[in-house]
């Protein structure tokens, strides 16, 4: 014994103090933390995105109008890589040394053990050679996705396209994550939760080089990815394909509908675009040129173009002056030709007009006077003018009628509070506002809602929501047939005859009128316009539906620049009802079809 | 012959079980650790698992034949033994090969042997032989001159060889020293300067040094006991503070605030010790001399930390003190391993069932950090349960140490447990973020011959003069 011994009770208690102090902290990591354990599975937990194949897009005869192609994105797991021939892979890739120098920092950047793309969407011929040498990039591998691809080019603006989602779609809907593809525009867009399917995801245990060493939970947590759904659309790609060719180097639009069922048979707009040059490496540039288009190619003229009804509005003013009792279809009014006033007449014709022969020769005095008995029949204007603008819009127009197409343009009835603000409540009469006798004015409609209006005087008196998609496939790959609503004009249908008459008598009666739109054995029932346009030629419109009794196709033609109603659109609007309803054209019209082709108007002005 | 089976008799078989019980856990944590599916036996020798049951093997041969040996041998064969590995510490640096940037390895075949490993036993023989002998005086400074070189000897050796770890084991034979009667002071004030050095670089040197002024305020207040003169002191010293200040604001010498605060601490510093020699008032003198020096110290560090030490130095210990938080950086390693343990939760994954160490994101898994293979697998049990079998062997070897009859036994007994200590303190308070990240083995644990064979043969040693204590008695 010495007498430093009692030292030996420091020492000792020294080292159980740090033993203590161990446990105490272990207890802390170990059994009070839980975040230690969230960092170990994050560890180890790789999720592995599964994308399944977007769904296909036919026609309403089967027709494919789209389906998908493999296309490959070139990765690379950065720490993985060793030393190879840049410039041979350069080559092969068709890019510069100094683009796969760029795009290598990028992704050592992101990440040295995830791996990100260097190169996306090669072509499947580009991936032939690529495939063939990849054993000589360590660190390099080919992940396949699907494109879009478009079989017949047709209907870029209905179909819209796919792109890499935004930081906007992202926030928007915490299903998208950066890198993943979603439907543009169009039907891509409204039925991108069909089209798209579900992504699925296995969970891998990946080691601190991130190599896979297995699934997870015995694959307990994972998803398998469902397939997108199908649909089935209400175009005919071969009508459409027709009206797209008729359009070339027009600007301009057809819309056709089937009245009884509201579908739609075309919806074209010229200048338009293959939506296959959408797709791919080179969709950046390109779109960018297609948005600079001084022509707007981008946009789809069909829903979202505001123009003036023109005369094709009359065909309403009689409908609703004859609803509300201020003519009867025998009622006359005097038309002094060019010396009428305020509004001249621009067709000659015998002075004295009723119903048919107002429609017929689209006589100006007529319909002004037209338009006055209704407005003249309430107390005030104003008064008169709502009841007006009611039956007016029960048309479909100045509102969206439908919901699959975002771009798609309410057009513009206006109220009647819009007329006391320009000339003051009470200190306007019908004839201040006369120019909506003749479609002219402030009302503004687009070719679709056109359309939709011809379906509603060929139904005589109702309208289905104009569609796109006729079925989408459901879970159980069958498919489901979408319902639309069913909407009642405020017309009754006794009215519809006078004027469905005075319709086919302007396809087969009227002198200067549309004489070239007889088709032989279809009774066509139309109304031509000539919108005015102070930026160049007059625009041509017509709309018509067809055959006259258990009509199958309403239509609207809008041609800028296309001078008057009957010069183009209602040769063109001919064309396609005959296509449509007889399969071909006749030889006979094969110089009309011809002619209405190689017409180019895409100079705004034209000579007379 | 009876005395030799006498050996077997009173050798310690429990601190021999204590032995085989951690080597036998290490073993598994290995096998756990390097643990894949192509090569699942724990003999496949290409493994290190493998390799370890062989180091273990021999482990137990050496350590029977340190047993068999007359345990006079190593009291007489002290300094030759010590000798001979200073020779080899230094044929390491001129012959060695180098090993992760430590020039410390023999490479003998595909054996590696590191001289470091056993320079631990030899100082401790060494030291024991000497604070045993009759000349040694603890007071006197010639012995402790002594002291120092036997120490630092092997100390400046292995710092040359770059393997700073090993070396920073030495410093623990200061507390065998504090056991034989070493004033302490000595340990005081270390402690007091690993405080004030972690405070300068956590808390910045200025704010670490107003505490420090705030605290000589409140000792002298203590030492004079006189509330009065206390406060009129302080007001003295603010009012030389606030001069000091002053001038420098006015004359723009732009002195920093740290000089500023250190000449008012000089100059009302002088001014006290006046004060206090004239009403010879020792206590309060020595007040003021311990905070100039500790001004002098925080002065120092930070100058030391910011030039003496290397980059990779300065954020290890940074991200300790959590000045500095790159889990991807210096702090990888400490973060990973504190994921592995404390994702093992109070049960633990279970064996063989651990994945961060596994799919080796915890690096040095089988050797400097196998604890996290331990805390994973077996949670907060194996964990408590393993520092409990430390605690046991150190209380044991210190319990042991006590009883022997001669001053060398007792000493080496005491190197013995505090080598073990050391080792034990800073490897697992590294792997939980309380250590700095040094790269010293868990005794019985860590994969590695060397160091098992050097930590068998210090101990073994110990239970051999332990087992013969009764025939030492006329040493």
């Amino acid at each position: 014994m010495d007498t430093y011994s009692k030292r030996k009770d420091f020492l000792n208690a020294f080292f159980i103090l740090i033993g203590i102090i161990f446990v105490l902290r272990m207890f802390g990591i170990q059994v009070i933390s839980s975040e230690y354990k969230q960092y170990a599975t994050r560890n180890i937990l790789r999720p592995e995105v599964i994308y399944p194949a977007r769904g296909l897009v036919y026609d309403r005869n089967g027709k494919l109008l789209v389906q998908n192609k493999a296309a490959y994105d070139l990765m690379v797991t950065p720490r993985e890589v060793k030393s190879f021939d840049t410039l041979e892979m350069c080559d092969i890739l068709d890019i510069t040394k100094e683009e796969l120098i760029e795009e290598m920092k990028k992704a050592r950047s992101y990440s040295p053990y995830k791996p990100s793309p260097v190169v996306k969407q090669i072509s499947p011929e580009t991936y032939a050679p690529l495939q063939e040498k990849l054993y000589k990039y360590p660190g390099f591998y080919v992940q396949t996705r699907t494109l879009r691809e478009y079989p017949r080019g047709l209907a870029g603006h209905v179909l819209g396209y796919v792109s890499e989602v935004t930081q906007k779609n992202i926030d928007a809907n915490s299903y998208y994550k950066s890198g993943d593809y979603i439907g543009s525009q169009g039907l891509e867009e409204s039925y991108e939760e069909y089209l798209r399917g579900r992504k699925g995801i296995n969970h891998f245990l990946v080691d601190v080089h991130n190599r896979k060493k297995g699934s997870y939970n015995e694959g307990k947590m994972d998803t398998s990815a469902i397939l997108g759904k199908n649909l089935i659309a209400t175009l005919d790609a071969d009508l459409q394909e027709y009206a797209e060719m008729l359009l070339q180097n027009k600007k301009g639009s057809v819309v056709a509908i089937e009245p009884s069922t509201g579908e739609v048979l075309v919806c074209a707009s010229a200048p338009s675009y293959d939506p296959n040059i959408l797709v791919g490496r080179g969709r950046g540039a390109l779109y960018s040129k297609l948005s600079s288009d001084t022509l707007n190619p981008l946009i789809n003229r069909a829903i979202s173009a505001f123009y003036s009804p023109g005369s094709t509005f009359k065909t309403i003013n009689i409908l609703v002056a004859l609803q509300e009792n201020a003519i009867t279809p025998e009622t006359c009014f005097h038309c002094s030709g060019k010396a009428s006033s305020p509004i001249k007449c621009t067709h000659s014709h015998a002075p004295t007009v009723n119903a048919q022969i107002g429609i017929r020769e689209s006589c100006n005095p007529y319909f002004w006077n037209v338009f006055r008995s209704t407005i003249g029949k309430y107390p005030n204007a104003e008064k008169g003018y709502n009841v007006w603008r009611n039956h007016v819009m029960s048309f479909g127009l100045g509102q969206k009628i439908n919901h699959e197409m975002s771009g798609l343009a309410p057009g513009l009835i206006p109220e009647s509070e819009s007329y006391n603000k320009m000339y003051g409540k009470g200190r306007w009469n019908a004839m201040t506002i006369r120019s909506l006798a003749i479609g002219q004015g402030e009302v503004s409609v687009t070719p679709f809602q056109m359309a939709n209006m011809v379906a509603v005087i060929a139904n005589r008196g109702y309208y289905i929501e104009p569609h796109l998609v006729r079925s989408v496939q459901e879970d159980d790959n069958e498919y489901r047939r979408l319902e639309f609503v069913k909407k009642q004009s405020t017309i009754d249908q006794k009215h519809f005859r006078v004027l469905i008459d005075g319709m086919q008598s302007v396809v087969e009666e009227t002198s200067s009128g549309a004489y070239n739109v007889l088709v032989d054995s279809i009774t066509i029932c139309g109304k031509t316009g000539t919108i005015q346009n102070p930026h160049g030629s007059d625009h041509s419109a017509f709309i018509a539906f067809a055959p006259k009794e258990n009509p199958k196709i309403a239509i609207s033609v809008y041609i800028e620049n296309g001078v008057w109603g009957a010069r183009y659109a209602a040769p063109i609007a001919s064309l396609i009802i005959e296509k449509y309803l007889k399969g071909k054209i006749p030889p006979k019209h094969l110089a009309k079809e011809q002619r209405m082709r190689d017409a180019n108007l895409l100079n705004s002005f034209q000579p007379k | 012959m009876a005395k030799r089976n006498n050996v077997l008799a009173n050798l310690d078989w429990m601190t021999v079980s204590l032995y085989l019980l951690m080597m036998f856990l290490g073993w598994i944590n290995i096998y756990a650790a390097v643990y894949n599916d192509e090569h699942q036996s724990i003999l496949d020798f290409s493994q290190r698992y493998g390799k370890q049951a062989i180091w273990i093997v021999a482990a137990i041969i050496i350590a029977v034949g340190i047993v068999v040996i007359d345990s006079r041998v190593y009291v007489s064969f002290a300094y030759p033994i010590y000798a001979l590995i200073i020779l080899l510490l230094v044929s390491v640096l001129l012959f060695g090969t180098e090993i992760k940037g430590a020039r410390s390895w023999f490479q003998v075949g595909s054996l590696a042997l590191q001289p470091s490993e056993f320079a631990k036993l030899a100082t401790a023989l060494a030291l024991s032989k000497y604070l045993s002998s009759f000349n040694f005086k603890i007071q006197s400074f010639k012995s402790l001159s002594i002291v120092a070189l036997i120490l630092l000897l092997p100390v400046i050796l292995i710092f040359l060889q770059n393997d700073t770890g090993s070396a920073i084991v030495f410093f623990v034979f200061l507390l065998v020293l504090y056991r034989e009667g070493m004033t302490g002071t000595v340990l005081f004030f270390g402690f007091l300067f690993a405080i004030l050095f972690i405070l300068t670089l956590v808390l910045s040197p200025l704010n670490t040094a107003l505490i420090l002024v705030f605290g000589a305020f409140v000792a002298s207040l203590f030492v004079t006991r006189n509330y009065k003169e206390s406060l009129r002191g302080l007001a003295i010293a603010c009012l030389i503070y606030s001069l000091i200040w002053g001038t420098n604001f006015l004359l723009k010498l732009d002195i920093e605030g740290m000089n500023i605060l250190l000449y008012s601490v000089i100059v009302s510093a002088l001014l006290f010790s006046i004060y206090a020699l004239r009403r010879r008032l020792k206590n309060l003198l020595l007040i003021i001399g311990f905070l100039i020096g500790s001004m002098l110290f925080i002065l120092s560090v930070d100058y030391a930390f910011n030039t003496v030490l290397e980059k990779h130095q300065q954020s290890r210990i940074n991200e300790l003190l959590g000045i500095e938080s790159n889990p991807l950086g210096a702090g990888y390693n400490v973060n990973q391993s504190k994921i592995a343990i404390g994702s093992g939760g109070f049960f633990g994954k279970g064996f063989l069932n651990g994945t961060q160490t596994k799919f080796d994101f915890v690096p040095e898994q089988s050797t400097d950090f196998i604890f996290c293979t331990v805390g994973e697998e077996w949670g907060f049990l194996g964990t408590t349960f393993v520092i409990g079998l430390f605690l046991l062997l150190f209380t044991r070897i210190i319990r042991l140490a006590e009883k022997q009859r001669t001053k060398f036994s007792r000493i080496y007994g005491y190197c013995v447990a505090c080598i073990l200590f050391f080792h034990f303190a800073v490897n697992i308070g590294m792997t939980i973020g309380l250590a700095p990240v040094i790269g010293i083995p868990l005794p019985f644990f860590s994969y590695g011959g060397s160091s098992l064979w050097a930590f068998t043969i210090l101990l073994f040693i110990f239970l051999r003069l332990d087992a013969s204590r009764f025939e030492q008695l006329g040493y």
